[in-house]
């Protein structure tokens, strides 16, 4: 046990840290729910490219810098530290490369991910439907072999940043015949094809980040396929694990959202509810990065991510949730007001954080899979 | 960076862990509490001859000179047993603090006996109002203002003070200080006495872990057994997010005591607030866990035949001892207050202090 960064590492940390400085805009982007938002947010993944800070634990080949684990995660800290914009390719860059490449084939590595890296294409996840959501195996949507294409078909939503989006990743029916896991694929297509109707959704906070997609006909390459045909559970479940394990949430982020409670808390005079509430968040903020520290060690070793990564997903929402809701206590008064650019941060980061145990499967479905995987107890 | 332990210091932690499924049942400490014993001598006798008295005592004086890190897990395993003897706050904090004055020929006779497993040396803490199991050490260290003195229990007028925990043996000691006794001026006493507290809180924390997960354990075996509607209780969600609730508070408490037990140092500002954070997220873990493990036996969990309780009562006299919440509350937020934050700051160290 040894529990201190290398000379290389705090080399490393401090290149970010002056690139940040440098590059990270002085001004907080437009809501990236917006078309100047997300323009602005798709020229932010440029200038990170332009640097190649995109997509920094891929291979060098692909536009990545090959960072180990320990080194992704001061990058995430610094550049969150820095008040650098949300990353507009999250779904891509996080969710799909890494089954890009443990999946892929080398002309759909060669053919997605560099333009990835480079911002140029923008991906959303297309895997929820109206009738499959915690549910996914309900997913009726379907994919029908017709050449060298397959015709899509069907009704996904819930596709966060679809509005503004390239790209899908979507969970398809492709054997007519098959029920729940089996039968399934996971198809990349173009969310500009023919046929292609993407219908905005407006979101608790009235923007519209995530949207519809409907499917009538609309075709994609059997060579866009990801994985086998009828195995895109599978492959999808190998998408599902890197995103609850490590990848979706790094403690950089919580760490920058509790450095700003505790100025906002500063400044201020809390009673000792408030002060409680405050500590606690913090705590919790430094044990998940103690945590996620511990596991990136252990996958170095060669250990492998198991189920019981549901927990963080649990426990980075929950302490999410109560960072924000220090603060919109802190607040009082002035919580609700939406004119004061400070304040509405907060209340902003609020809302959003009210999606944290919804999204990437529900918290209810994670403490499932912790109760029947890691306990042992009977599926309902 | 290597956050992580040795192959040894695992196998270390399963033997402990071997020997106490095997030795430390629920079956045994209802056997002991009926005997009214302080200790089990066949289980302390086992316990003895795994040498683990002198783990954390430097290799020079007799001791296996390791450290924090080589205990934590073997505390981990102790608190999942409920182990009622006291094998860690032996090995973790007394027979070091104990190794600290072995210059003085009253000491280490007494250091040599402890690390032969034939005298156990019980520690009355300034943090601590009462001295645990002070009837049956053959030596007690008990710190007052005026330094730190070595004191025949003999000579001592022990007063018992019942706690809840039916495996506890709290005393308030009285005894008459005198230049025979002291060992050491306050002066002189308070570095190791610091590092002795230190060294308390880290191992409450540890035990409390493995209660921690020792409770969600029995639920979960129970919920899988008892059948209501039908169906075994553990097929219900209510009782399944109970329990995944409790495992989570578990995994990331976890890591914040196993990093405490690297960075141990009372003279760093991180150190500490780690040390508080560690006793503050594994006592919670611990306490919501035991009631958790009482709410899903349900009316079993409330009585007396089942296991449950002895978990909850040794959470309940940790989370107090070594430094209540509320003090290590304070410890974390001078920490935040004094010191600067960020990220980089995670493993840091005041400049100066000892790595």
């Amino acid at each position: 046990m040894h529990l201190a960064y290398t000379p290389e590492q705090d080399a490393f940390r401090a290149e970010v840290r002056a690139w940040m400085l440098a590059n990270t805009p002085k001004a907080p982007l437009p809501q990236m729910s917006t078309p100047e938002g997300f323009a602005a947010h798709r020229a932010w993944e440029a200038t990170l490219a332009s640097g190649r800070w995109s997509a920094v634990t891929w291979p060098q080949e692909y536009g990545g810098r090959g960072l180990d684990l320990i080194r992704w995660l001061i990058f995430e800290e610094e550049y969150w530290a820095a008040g650098s914009p949300e990353r507009a390719n999250q779904n891509g860059v996080f969710l799909l490369a890494p089954t890009l490449m443990e999946f892929g084939t080398p002309e759909q590595k060669a053919r997605f991910l560099p333009r990835m890296a480079a911002g140029e294409e923008i991906w959303a996840q297309a895997w929820s439907e109206p009738q499959a959501g915690s549910d996914l195996a309900a997913v009726r949507s379907t994919a029908v072999r017709d050449g060298d294409d397959y015709v899509l078909s069907g009704h996904k939503i819930w596709s966060s940043r679809a509005v503004f989006a390239d790209w899908a990743f979507g969970l398809f029916r492709t054997d007519p015949a098959s029920e729940r896991h089996r039968g399934l694929s996971l198809i990349l297509f173009d969310l500009r094809a023919p046929s292609v109707q993407v219908r905005p959704i407006p979101q608790i906070n009235g923007y519209p980040g995530f949207a519809e997609i409907f499917l009538d006909g609309a075709r994609a390459k059997v060579a866009h396929r990801l994985g086998e045909e009828g195995k895109g559970w599978n492959v999808c479940m190998a998408t599902a694990g890197f995103e609850r394990g490590l990848m979706l949430r790094s403690p950089g982020r919580f760490q920058a959202t509790a450095a700003r409670l505790l100025k906002l808390a500063a400044d201020r005079k809390l009673d000792a509810a408030q002060e409680a509430a405050v500590l606690a968040a913090v705590m919790d903020v430094e044990a998940y990065a103690l945590s996620i520290y511990a596991t990136a060690c252990d996958l170095m070793r060669g250990g492998e991510i198991g189920a019981e990564t549901s927990c963080n997903k649990i426990f980075w929402s929950e302490l999410d949730l109560a960072l924000h809701r220090a603060a919109m206590s802190i607040l009082g008064a002035s919580a609700e007001l939406t004119t004061d650019a400070g304040d509405h941060d907060w209340l902003d980061g609020y809302l959003f954080s009210l999606a944290g145990p919804i999204y990437a499967g529900t918290n209810e479905i994670q403490r499932n899979i912790i109760a029947e995987r890691v306990l042992g107890l009977p599926r309902g | 960076m290597e956050f992580g332990f040795s192959d040894e210091q695992r196998m270390a932690a399963d033997t402990v862990r071997a020997a106490l499924a095997d030795l430390c049942t629920g079956a045994d400490l209802r056997r002991l509490m009926a005997s009214g014993e302080a200790r089990d001598a066949k289980r302390w006798r086992a316990l003895s001859d795994l040498g683990l008295a002198g783990l954390m005592v430097p290799e020079d004086l007799g001791g296996l000179g390791l450290c924090e890190v080589d205990l934590v897990l073997i505390a981990e395993a102790c608190g999942y047993a409920a182990l009622p003897e006291p094998l860690i706050e032996q090995a973790g904090v007394a027979a070091p603090l104990l190794a600290t004055f072995a210059v003085d020929n009253r000491a280490s006779p007494w250091l040599d006996r402890v690390l032969g497993g034939e005298a156990v040396v019980a520690l009355g803490h300034p943090a601590n109002a009462l001295i645990a199991d002070a009837d049956s050490a053959d030596i007690l260290l008990i710190a007052r203002d005026d330094g730190l003195h070595l004191v025949d229990p003999a000579a001592a007028s022990l007063t018992r003070r019942e706690s809840i925990d039916p495996f506890r043996r709290l005393f308030q000691v009285a005894f008459e200080p005198s230049a025979a006794t002291r060992l050491a001026g306050p002066d002189e006493a308070a570095q190791p006495l610091a590092r002795a507290f230190e060294r308390g809180a880290l191992f409450a924390a540890a035990q409390g872990l493995g209660l921690a997960q020792r409770a969600v354990d029995l639920a979960a075996d129970y919920a899988k057994e008892r059948t209501q509607f039908g169906k075994p209780i553990g097929a219900n969600q209510a009782i399944k997010h109970h329990l995944a609730t409790c495992l989570t508070r578990i995994v990331f408490a976890r890591p914040v005591v196993h990093a405490a037990a690297a960075q141990l140092d009372p003279d760093d500002l991180f150190a500490r607030a780690r040390i508080s954070h560690a006793k503050l997220a594994a006592l919670e873990a611990a306490d919501l866990s035991a009631r958790t493990a009482i709410q899903v036996h349900g009316a079993m969990g409330y009585s007396w035949e089942v296991d449950v309780h002895f978990y909850l009562k040794r959470a309940l006299a940790l989370a107090g001892t070594w430094g209540d919440a509320a003090f290590h509350r304070a410890r974390f937020a001078e920490r935040i207050r004094r010191a600067p934050l960020g990220p980089q700051h995670t493993f840091a160290r005041e400049a100066g202090a000892k790595p």
